[in-house]
């Protein structure tokens, strides 16, 4: 019995996720569009791009390769599954021990692996402008996120994703600056790895300036919906991440009732919709750097979680 | 019923024999079918034997010992559980690389310089295992390093073939220098060279910090710790490719095992600063390497520069085992012990595997330069995609085999808050993100190799006109690339089946990994972290085919194949795609401005000229500049001025013997 349930709340939670992230992605749009006092499309519309694009044909490069073809529903694959392991609105789910923080990191590393060979496959520059500039701008995220990982393992003793939100959620965890520390370098891998200003724009229509965009433009119909579902899901990870470890409010134990569940979920969607607005405020305010500005920019999040480490070494009650 | 060392020594006298044979019929056309399949047989047997050894609860070491060598000593060969789990690598390298040779020795111009000195080759790593005292562990040492040279030597005749031949001539012989200086050592006054002996001598730590250093020079050279890497990038390429994959995969580990056998068994209990030293080398180590190889456009020199890369993440997994075997955390060395171990095996699965990937390109286009291929996953499906597993694996991606090392010792990594040294509390979090850097730049750089070699349009006309390879090395490829899943999916029994290792080295083990639930490893306990690579394949398969069944049930089917769109810019030369360089660029402006030295050149033609403008890239090796050429300037001017003494009369070389004579003399009367 307790099985079914909790195969049936690890299901609940593929499913919501799958469900919520295009709306997180619409609902960013949305408040950038209103902060610039623009309408903006519905907060739907992700919904909407995501099956027009469906229905339409895909166009090939003739030279493309099973590779091309393959890897739109590999990245989706990975990053969804990544998704579903990070908790949500419940810890302890049935699967969360599948992979820790660092396992679940790789696997988007996967995703990005194939993704960049992609870009290489069809054989223009674009797509290899894309690739390399992608690629480093991982080489340089993710060392700092080993250590964000460190700085939390060492304030929880784990790097267990439903370990560290339980023992973030307990009393034991007041104000640190180390985790102060942590937090930010966080936002700042997040921002880098999910293609945000002031990284790379996600809207641009200036080739040149843009780094994911460039890596997936030969893709179309529905490769691309399947890559552009792969990247809001993306960004609703690293949202439930930032959420789960240092937030974990209302987030419902392991076992807890259908109550709890509920009240979890609905804690769940107020902090995306506080992150959603928050991101959108940032973006708003922020200019893109030039390329060559972000290995500063990372390097700042490196030694942030660096300094984040020796602290706690320091003093245990930093 | 055969004794195991005893098994294993007639696996070595018969490849020695196979190495005779191999002169004998050294002109006749069966000669490479007739090596290569009994030298398969033979590494298989040997792998049989030593497998059995280690998966067969680890019985007592045994010994032998023969009537050759020092006349007082004789020649000690012992089988234990650390040279158990060596020799599997050696011989299952040796089997794969065999079985590989079939097919592609078919296409060597000179047979007769390779096939004696191949079986050779195996049986002298096969030894230097074995082998149970110092007099022994040298002679095999130099014997693998000289049969490996004459293979580096096999194609003398291509350019810079021979200048490798001679850096790794140099590089080793001071190697085994070092190797000398650190057994005499150990020996002590004494002079009893049996391992045994020196085990059970206690070492002072003056004696055990200078053996550390020979050894990191010794062993290292072999391996490859920057600064002493320059040979293998030179030599390894040179070498035929199923050679590469032994010089690479395999020899590199016999000098880890060398490592391992002084430092962590003959030396005694270790010391923290030693750890400090072997982090920080093993760090730098992995760094380098892989933006050296980062910056490669040679196929088979890239594979060589991210050998380096792992044999530095190699040491740093050992330097994490000496921290915790210092300060007794037996639980935490095992785990780091157990990783690096693991990571051995891994590498010598997925280097061999690509550096077979390259002889089939090699042999398919007769290129190694990335810069001339280009498209190749047409032309060679089943080779890009054993080689594209490879990749995947070499870059600790999930569900593979490279990812469980990887997240083993970021595991033991979590572990350094226990250190009581401060130096190593704040040390190996450093170390970590250096890790994660390699890990990361590894994946960039193997982006690059695939996507450069296989994928994209052609570069040249034989790229063009490449085909498939044949069925041996096909054979031997996939026989690798499912190794390298089988080790990702089922980390839990490789990590029980090396436990005998540590128990013997460390006196510690990891919790018994295949009665865990599901399949999972949990190294330390369940709450400090868990992976199961089994389940995230499946997780991601069935999500994947679940995504291609509603999309083929639901979306639309149409599919039209047109030019590329490159945002309307068609560029119809090849020449215009991304190059190995231009994909570097941007990692070579972010480190290798500094490290590399690294300016890009851009030569624009006067106005009017119709010349096509260039980019060139400028890029020094720093190492070599700084530390080879300054070394080799002062031998060579060093050698200029003693040339004089070459033409003195009969008198004057009289009176020098005799001046060194009496100087000798009074010496040793003041010594005494």
């Amino acid at each position: 019995m307790v099985v079914i349930s909790d195969i049936i709340v690890q299901g609940l939670q593929m499913l919501l996720v799958l469900l919520l992230a295009p709306l997180l992605t619409g609902f960013v749009r949305k408040i950038k569009a209103r902060l610039v006092r623009r309408q903006g499309a519905s907060v739907f519309q992700p919904y909407r791009d995501l099956l027009r694009l469906l229905r339409k044909e895909v166009v090939l490069a003739d030279n493309a390769s099973w590779l091309f073809r393959v890897t739109p529903y590999v990245t989706f694959a990975a990053i969804w599954v990544a998704a579903a392991l990070v908790p949500t609105f419940a810890t302890g789910l049935l699967f969360n021990w599948t992979a820790d923080l660092i396992a679940i990191v790789a696997l988007l590393g996967s995703a990005r692996f194939f993704l960049a060979l992609a870009g290489m496959d069809v054989g223009t520059s674009f797509g290899g402008i894309g690739s390399s500039r992608e690629v480093m701008i991982a080489a340089l995220a993710e060392p700092a996120m080993l250590l964000i990982v460190f700085c939390m393992a060492l304030v929880a003793g784990s790097t267990q994703l439903s370990t560290v939100a339980n023992f973030m959620a307990s009393s034991y965890v007041g104000l640190r600056v180390s985790l102060a520390m942590a937090i930010i370098a966080l936002i700042m891998v997040a921002l880098a790895e999910n293609a945000r200003i002031p990284v790379d724009n996600p809207a641009t229509h200036l080739e040149l300036t843009m780094v994911h965009e460039a890596m997936v433009l030969e893709y179309s119909g529905r490769h691309l919906a399947m890559i552009e579902f792969g990247a809001f899901l993306k960004l609703l990870l690293y949202v439930s991440l930032i959420a789960c470890v240092f937030f974990p409010f209302n987030i419902a134990p392991s076992g807890s009732g259908a109550m709890a569940y509920a009240v979890g979920a609905g804690a769940y969607v107020v902090k995306l919709a506080v992150a959603g607005f928050l991101l959108a405020l940032f973006e708003t305010a922020t200019a893109k750097m030039r390329v060559f500005r972000v290995p500063q920019f990372l390097g700042a999040a490196l030694m942030l979680g660096l300094l984040g480490t020796l602290l706690l070494f320091v003093s245990r009650s930093f | 019923m055969m004794s195991a060392v005893v098994l294993q020594m007639a696996c070595v006298a018969g490849l020695l024999g196979l190495a005779v044979l191999a002169i004998v019929l050294s002109r006749s056309t069966i000669a490479t079918a007739v090596i290569y399949s009994a030298t398969m047989v033979m590494c298989l047997t040997a792998l049989a034997g030593s497998l059995r050894w280690l998966l067969g609860g680890a019985t007592d070491a045994t010994g032998l010992i023969l009537p050759i060598g020092l006349p007082w000593l004789g020649a000690h060969f012992r089988m234990d559980a650390l040279a158990a789990f060596f020799l599997v690598v050696v011989n299952l390298g040796g089997a794969a690389a065999s079985l590989y040779g079939l097919g592609y020795g078919d296409h060597e111009a000179s047979p007769h310089r390779v096939l004696p000195f191949f079986p050779a080759f195996l049986a002298g790593m096969n030894l230097v295992v074995l082998a149970d005292d110092a007099f022994s562990y040298l002679l095999c040492w130099e014997f693998m390093s000289l049969a490996s040279w004459a293979l580096v030597m096999a194609h003398h005749r291509e350019a810079g073939n021979a200048r490798a031949g001679y850096v790794y001539f140099v590089m080793a012989s001071f190697g085994t220098l070092a190797l000398l200086l650190a057994f005499g050592l150990m020996a002590g006054p004494t002079g009893d060279y049996g391992f045994a002996a020196i085990r059970n001598t206690p070492h002072t730590p003056y004696v055990a910090a200078l053996v550390l250093i020979l050894m990191l020079l010794g062993a290292g050279s072999k391996a490859g710790l920057v600064p002493l890497h320059v040979w293998l990038p030179l030599a390894h390429p040179a070498a035929p490719s199923h050679v590469s994959a032994l010089m690479s995969g395999v020899m590199t580990k016999v000098a880890i095992y060398g490592f391992i056998r002084v430092v962590f068994d003959l030396l005694g209990p270790p010391t923290w600063p030693a750890s400090v030293v072997v982090l920080g080398i093993g760090s730098i180590t992995a760094v380098m390497g892989i933006l050296y190889a980062m910056m490669e456009t040679d196929l088979k020199r890239l594979l060589a520069y991210s050998t380096i890369e792992n044999v530095g993440i190699i040491f740093v997994s050992l330097g994490l085992a000496l921290a915790f075997q210092a300060n007794g955390q037996k639980l935490s060395a095992a785990l780091a012990f157990t990783a690096a171990l693991f990571h051995v095996l891994n590498h010598s699965f997925f280097k061999s595997l690509l550096f077979f990937g390259a002889g089939a390109v090699l042999t398919s286009t007769g290129e190694r330069d990335m810069d001339k291929l280009g498209g190749l996953i047409h032309r060679m499906p089943l080779t890009s995609f054993v080689v594209l597993v490879g990749c995947v694996a070499i870059s600790a991606l999930p569900p593979f085999n490279g990812f469980v090392s990887e997240w083993l010792i970021f595991q033991a990594v979590l572990q350094s808050p226990d250190l009581p040294q401060w130096a190593l509390k704040i040390m190996v979090p450093a170390v970590g993100a250096m890790l994660a850097l390699a890990a990361a730049l590894a994946a960039a750089c193997f982006v690059k190799l695939f996507g450069v070699t296989f994928l994209g349009r052609p570069r040249s006309p034989a790229a063009e006109t490449a085909v498939e390879v044949d069925r041996y090395s096909l054979a031997a490829m996939f026989i690798l690339a499912a190794l390298c899943l089988l080790a990702g999916i089922l980390p839990g029994p490789v990590m029980d089946a090396l436990s005998p290792v540590a128990v013997e080295i460390l006196g510690g083990r990891l919790p018994v990994q295949v009665h865990v639930p599901w399949l999972s490893i949990v190294p330390i306990s369940e709450s400090r972290g868990s992976y199961n690579g089994l389940l995230v394949m499946v997780f991601v398969a069935i999500s994947a085919s679940s995504a291609v069944y509603f999309i083929h049930r639901f979306a639309s089917h149409a599919l039209r194949r047109g030019p590329a769109w490159n945002c309307g810019f068609g560029d119809p030369v090849p020449a215009a795609q991304y190059s190995s360089g231009s994909f570097a660029q941007p990692i070579r402006r972010v480190f290798g401005t500094l490290l590399f030295r690294a300016r890009d050149h851009v030569e624009m033609p006067a106005p009017g000229d119709t010349s096509p403008a260039r980019l060139r890239i400028e890029l020094h090796d720093l190492v070599w500049e700084k530390l080879y050429q300054p070394i080799s300037g002062a031998v060579g001017f060093a050698a200029d001025r003693l040339n004089r003494l070459q033409f003195l009369t009969i008198r004057r070389y009289l009176s020098l013997v005799f001046g060194t004579l009496v100087a000798l003399l009074l010496v040793l009367a003041i010594w005494s």
